[in-house]
């Protein structure tokens, strides 16, 4: 299996085989980070640049420390939201970043569709870190590789997602991927925040323990308050009272069940204390596993140098007769 | 000086008649229209072959934005005009969002003055309903009337009160101007970018429901039957939209509408890859509702096709989707896609020019769309075979945002006439 | 077309492995504080047959785990499409232990200098002693084994396959020759 995508724009467009060898690879990358000496050459002398638009702690440390354990310089710029408040438009601070040559551009956005509008113009590889309400592909790939740890399979499996379906870019990337997998997928919210366009692709449904019964996995998805400006749902307190998972509602999914969150919680709104604390939480597992999918897709998108379709310099020419006899042995 | 155009196809919508025959243009007029071969040009008559072509009253466009005045970084009245031409229109309207908006005398008289001075397309402004666009108080229609606008429109600033549209179609039926109302409930369309459906979200774009287009028909529709005058729907773009002004026509309201050829040959789709070409407003909606528009053509629900022409610089395309101009050029690509369209639905070549000319003539009540004996010499050449391709450097149009760039199509306008001048001959 | 000619088989290997446990037992002087590391993916099913025979003379097994040397390769940028990465599985300390290192070939030597570097991030072992099965020579590097199965004189055109049973269904070594 080669991994032929140049970027990680979104999971919807990966085939099964990409998204489990995704998998494999972010699997083998754990054992590393248990490690005393933490850190492999792997991405010697590449450079990551993180470009945050939106604020976003956790994931920024979590692709920074995937970085800096493959041994890439890890150059974070938050500050392009000053420029971008300056008037620099978004292709022109992309275009900057890429005059210095990094290997991998990590794009968190508030708008939809931004990676692949760096993407198409851009030289080095993009990761798309969340854009808009779109996907957050290597969110659901954590997902996807804490589900498999602990059932060792896709297929056949009921994963209700519940929460703010219209605006999660967590419950699209986790939606296409497990579909393309061979799940059953269930969404649950209050009909504002539940599209009906999900039809094709889950059941849907406004009540939680219609989705919970039966369910092998359980993914509770964060209430973005700042998002919730429209009128969705009455009160805070409304919500909770009908979409908060409580110990309750588990006694209806299967005696296995797992609980996910991608953080962090709002305890009491969506997700109730004893749930996120009680055996059935995997919310930690999920966490150490986001470095290790981060690590996979630097390594995977991030070696093989730069992919210029010129033809090679003589240098170059004997550097590729020299690797290929070299990997020839 | 005499034209005489050589036996081509006469298509006359009008007259309701389709015949081969020669066309003869003296001063400007149409002086005769004679079996083929009876022509008998004198030594300095022009000859124009026609043979294999379609002869048709000249093309209007009754919604385009030519951006001047304020925005001539987009587009000026001279280059719309010449896109005009090239695309086989010979009479445009313009809407009235320009900077300042053409809520005055003053500015129609601008326009209507670069027009004159461009010398290629007729160019008919449209006035504002309200001052400013501002949706609040009713512009001077009557000012504006003398000064020569064909209609009046808040097209981009759609009406949200309903007792300005009420005061507006009272007022303008005053002065026989038809009101062309951009259909839109902005609370219910607030932040959508693209069509509210399948697309929307998959690309996690916030969506436009057809709601919000067909709650504002249903709306005017009924002030309409209260109020009298005329509404023209501008580029209606869902089914639900057909069917209220079907159901509406068969009532006896005054109302007409068109449709553009995005809205019938393209879908959400096209957003695919967050393609901001095809991002326009009213949106591209789905399979079903272009079927709809389709459908709305074929028996008469929907009078006319208008391009609603809408330049944009690069960078305001080049950019987030979210943050994108919307619309799309079109004056250019209308007959092509007009063709294509007309050959899927088994459409009549005297309905297509009626759609493309008499009727736009009929509802702005302009000279043209007619190629009776005594009319004014406006008349467009297509070659509905001549198979083409739409490049960016072929484009007449100051801009370049189209979707349908790199097309390869059959069918285009070959010479555009008005008032019995060549304006524009492709290749020439 | 390519031509290949054997020169060991399942016989020649086996007898190979059983001087090389010997040799190690030797100069260890039994097995104490001794593992193997098989370095992937060939090393490994011959480190497990070591294993198995150091057990037979001596009666002890002796720990043995796999590393994956990918993210160690000093060619990683200059391949165009980056190589699978399986992992590495030891699930024992190497500090203070004594390292015998498994690979099938020894060629330039930057295998095993990348399962140099790989081992040193992974703890600090007493000692490393290096075992192939085969040598073909040309080094790059300053690299010699402890123990080798056979010194095969090659040409830099030659490729040497070592197939094993586990993965390639056949015991044999064979020496192929490259194009015309």
């Amino acid at each position: 299996m080669r991994f032929s995508q140049r970027h990680l724009l979104g999971l919807e467009e990966l085939d099964r085989e990409e998204i489990l060898f995704l998998l494999d690879t972010a699997a083998s990358f754990r054992e590393i980070s248990e490690r005393e000496i933490k850190k492999v050459p792997a991405l010697r002398g590449k450079t990551v640049v993180a470009a945050f638009f939106e604020p976003s702690t956790r994931t920024r440390i979590s692709f920074e420390i995937a970085a800096k354990r493959l041994s890439a310089d890890f150059v974070s710029l938050s500050g392009t939201v000053s420029s971008a408040a300056k008037g620099e438009t978004l292709l022109d601070t992309a275009r900057n970043l890429a005059a210095m040559q990094p290997d991998v551009l990590v794009l968190r956005h508030p708008s939809a569709g931004t990676p692949h509008l760096l993407a198409k113009h851009l030289q080095c590889a993009v990761v798309n870190a969340g854009d808009g309400c779109h996907e957050h592909p290597t969110q659901a790939l954590l997902d996807l590789l804490t589900i498999r740890e602990r059932k060792g399979r896709f297929e056949g499996l009921v994963v209700a997602i519940v929460g703010d379906i219209l605006h999660s870019r967590v419950a699209r990337s986790n939606l296409f991927a497990l579909r393309t997998l061979g799940a059953e997928v269930r969404l649950a919210g209050p009909r504002t925040l539940l599209p009906s366009e999900c039809a094709p692709w889950a059941f849907t449904t406004p009540h939680l323990e219609e989705a919970v019964q039966g369910a092998d996995v359980v993914m509770l998805l964060r209430l973005q308050r700042e998002r919730q400006v429209g009128n969705f749902f009455p009160s805070l307190e409304e919500y909770s009272r009908y979409y908060c998972l409580e110990e309750g509602h588990l006694k209806l999914a299967k005696p296995d069940v797992m609980v996910m969150h991608p953080g962090p919680l709002n305890r009491g709104i969506e997700i109730s204390s004893a749930v996120a604390d009680g055996p059935y939480s995997v919310i930690l597992d999920q966490v150490a596993n986001g470095v290790a999918v981060r690590m996979a897709v630097l390594y995977l998108l991030g070696t093989g140098g730069r992919r210029v379709e010129a033809v090679p310099t003589k240098t170059q020419m004997t550097a590729i007769q020299r690797s290929g006899r070299r990997a020839t042995r | 000086m005499s034209l005489w155009i050589r036996g081509g196809l006469v298509i006359d919508p009008a007259n309701d008649r389709e015949l081969v025959a020669d066309l003869h243009i003296v001063d400007g007029r149409i002086a005769a229209l004679t079996p083929p071969g009876s022509a008998q040009p004198q030594d300095h008559d022009l000859v124009i072959p026609a043979e294999s072509l379609w002869v048709v009253p000249g093309l209007i466009d009754m919604h385009v934005h030519l951006r001047e005045p304020g925005y001539e970084y987009k587009e000026t009245i001279a280059t719309g005009a010449a896109a005009a031409v090239a695309g086989g229109f010979t009479a445009v309207a313009c809407m009235a969002n320009t900077m300042p908006v053409n809520d005055s005398a003053a500015v129609t008289e601008f326009i209507l003055e670069r027009a004159r001075i461009a010398g290629l397309a007729r160019v008919y402004p449209i006035g504002a309903v309200s001052k400013g666009l501002a949706g609040r108080e009713l512009a001077e229609m009557g000012e504006m009337h003398r000064a020569g606008i064909v209609a009046v429109s808040d097209d981009g600033q759609p009406i949200q009160d309903g007792l300005l549209m009420r005061r507006a179609l009272e007022y303008a039926s005053t002065f026989d101007l038809p009101v062309i109302a951009h259909e839109e409930d902005r609370a219910l369309s607030q932040g959508g970018v693209m069509n509210e459906g399948e697309w929307s979200f998959r690309l996690g774009l916030p969506g436009i429901p057809s709601a919000a287009e067909e709650s504002m028909v249903a709306r005017d529709l009924a002030i309409l039957e209260r109020t009298g005058g005329h509404l023209h729907i501008a580029h209606l773009s869902t089914a639900g939209s057909v069917e209220l002004v079907r159901a509406a026509k068969r009532r006896g309201l005054p109302v007409t509408a068109e449709v553009t050829p995005h809205h019938f040959t393209l879908t959400e789709a096209a957003v695919a890859g967050y393609n901001t070409q095809a991002k326009m407003n009213p949106p591209l909606r789905t399979v079903k509702d272009v079927q709809a528009v389709r459908e709305g053509l074929l028996d008469g629900t929907i009078d006319c096709i208008a391009t609603d022409h809408a330049p944009h610089h690069q960078d305001e395309k080049l950019c987030e989707f979210d943050r994108a101009a919307n619309g799309i050029i079109g004056l250019e690509t209308a007959v092509a896609l007009t063709l294509t369209m007309a050959r899927e639905i088994g459409w009549s070549r005297k309905q297509m020019i009626a759609a493309l000319s008499t009727n736009p003539a009929r509802i702005l009540k302009l000279p043209g769309g007619t190629l009776s004996v005594g009319a004014p010499a406006d008349i467009t050449l297509i070659d509905p075979e001549l198979q083409w391709v739409m490049g960016a450097e072929s484009s007449r149009s100051r801009s370049r945002n189209t979707p349908f760039l790199g097309y390869a199509f059959r069918g285009r306008a070959v010479m555009t006439i008005v008032e019995g001048q060549i304006k524009w001959r492709l290749g020439g | 077309m390519s031509d290949e000619r054997r020169v060991l088989d399942a016989q020649g290997i086996d007898r190979a492995l059983t001087r090389i446990a010997h040799e190690i037992v030797e100069r260890n002087k039994g097995l104490a504080g001794l593992v193997l590391i098989g370095i992937r993916s060939r090393g490994v099913h011959l480190a497990d047959r070591l294993r198995r025979k150091l057990a037979e003379i001596d009666g002890t097994s002796v720990p043995m785990g796999i590393i994956d040397i990918t993210l160690y390769r000093d060619d990683l940028s200059r391949s165009h499409q980056q190589p699978e990465v399986k992992g590495t599985t030891i699930d024992f300390s190497i500090d203070d232990r004594r390292v015998i290192l498994v690979d099938d070939v020894l060629f330039t030597g930057r295998t095993v200098r990348a399962a140099l570097d790989a081992l040193m991030d992974l703890g600090r072992p007493l000692s490393v002693q290096l075992c192939v099965l085969v040598d073909r020579g040309h080094r790059e590097l300053p690299i010699r084994a402890d123990y080798v199965g056979k010194n095969l004189p090659t040409s830099r055109d030659q490729e040497v396959q070592v197939r094993v049973s586990e993965s390639d269904g056949v015991d044999e070594v064979v020496l192929v020759q490259r194009g015309g």
